[in-house]
């Protein structure tokens, strides 16, 4: 495996773009799969109480 | 294939079997993109390590026009076409899009000051760049601003497609203009003018990202049909027990 560059000049920036967006690319993620979890919960929730079925009356 | 996936639960089915692949190559492929970016491809002659920083900038300016060209898509699906399916595109597309344009900002900034010794210039390619963020925060905060799914897609679609004007300025602005950013060397008449020891990583770290940004499309498209789902489900309930109650 070849080394990793020699970045000394510039390092911070470079570090500072890499972690930013490794930063924001898990938000991504986690949001999805949060956001995911919660609306399935609440689904699941609702359907356990019978929300779907309409009142018989009117 | 179309027709089928306009239906809601057809796509839940079809996305669900499709997403773990999908997430799996983006994964493997951003994997091969970083050791490439990292271990084979050469420091620049001019700008030296700094060049890296183009292997997440200039695949994050190319999906930042690729969702807000999903969104566009799907604004005219939802207008003319009133696809059961083109307004939850559209409203999963937007919040992606708009991560993807705040790290082309974030990396161009961060590349910029060594470069350039500024991190932020007011020419035509930075500027549209960040009115398209800002165009992306609108979309996001009009969706948040109108609780009836129908009546906000319908203003989200309009505002989709006034903002589209922006998607042709951003491209050709370092033509029209003469900006400090340089012009185009990938996607240009005559070919790259990047050397393949740089636009092969460049082509893999894009392709990652493009994996990642569908998946997490795929993804959002998955959670929005829960969430109406859920809200139906809650009104219907609501109702019910009015009924009861009355």
């Amino acid at each position: 495996m070849r080394r990793l560059p020699d970045m000394s000049s510039h390092a911070l920036f470079i570090a500072s773009a890499y972690a930013i967006t490794a930063l924001v690319v898990v938000g991504l993620i986690l949001r999805a799969v949060v956001d995911h979890r919660i609306q399935r919960r609440a689904l699941a929730e609702l359907e356990a109480r019978g929300a779907g079925r309409r009142s018989r009356r009117g | 294939m179309i027709r089928d996936l306009a239906n809601p639960t057809r796509f839940m089915t079809l996305s669900g079997a499709l997403l773990p692949w999908l997430a799996g190559a983006a994964a493997m492929i951003l994997m091969v993109g970083l050791y490439m970016t990292w271990f084979t491809a050469p420091a620049d002659y001019q700008q030296g390590e700094t060049v890296r920083i183009m292997y997440l900038h200039v695949p994050a300016a190319w999906l930042s026009l690729f969702f807000y060209m999903i969104m566009a898509s799907s604004a005219i699906g939802t207008l003319v076409w009133r696809h059961p399916l083109a307004d939850v595109s559209q409203k999963a597309a937007a919040p992606i899009g708009a991560a993807f344009t705040f790290i082309c900002l974030v990396t161009g900034s961060l590349w910029g000051k060594p470069m350039w010794g500024t991190y932020w210039q007011w020419d035509a390619r930075l500027t549209s760049m960040l009115v398209m963020l800002l165009i992306y925060l609108g979309i996001l905060a009009l969706w948040r601003a109108i609780e009836e799914p129908n009546r906000a897609a319908r203003a989200v679609s309009i505002l989709t497609l006034v903002g589209a004007v922006n998607v042709p300025i951003v491209k050709f602005s370092v033509d029209w203009w003469n900006t400090l950013h340089q012009p185009a060397s990938v996607f240009r008449l005559g070919g790259p003018t990047i050397h393949p020891s740089m636009l092969i990583p460049l082509l893999v770290m894009a392709a990652g990202f493009t994996l990642l940004g569908v998946t997490l499309h795929l993804s959002g498209m998955r959670t929005e049909i829960l969430r109406r789902r859920v809200r139906t489900l809650t009104i219907l309930e609501a109702e019910r027990l009015d009924a009861q109650a009355a």
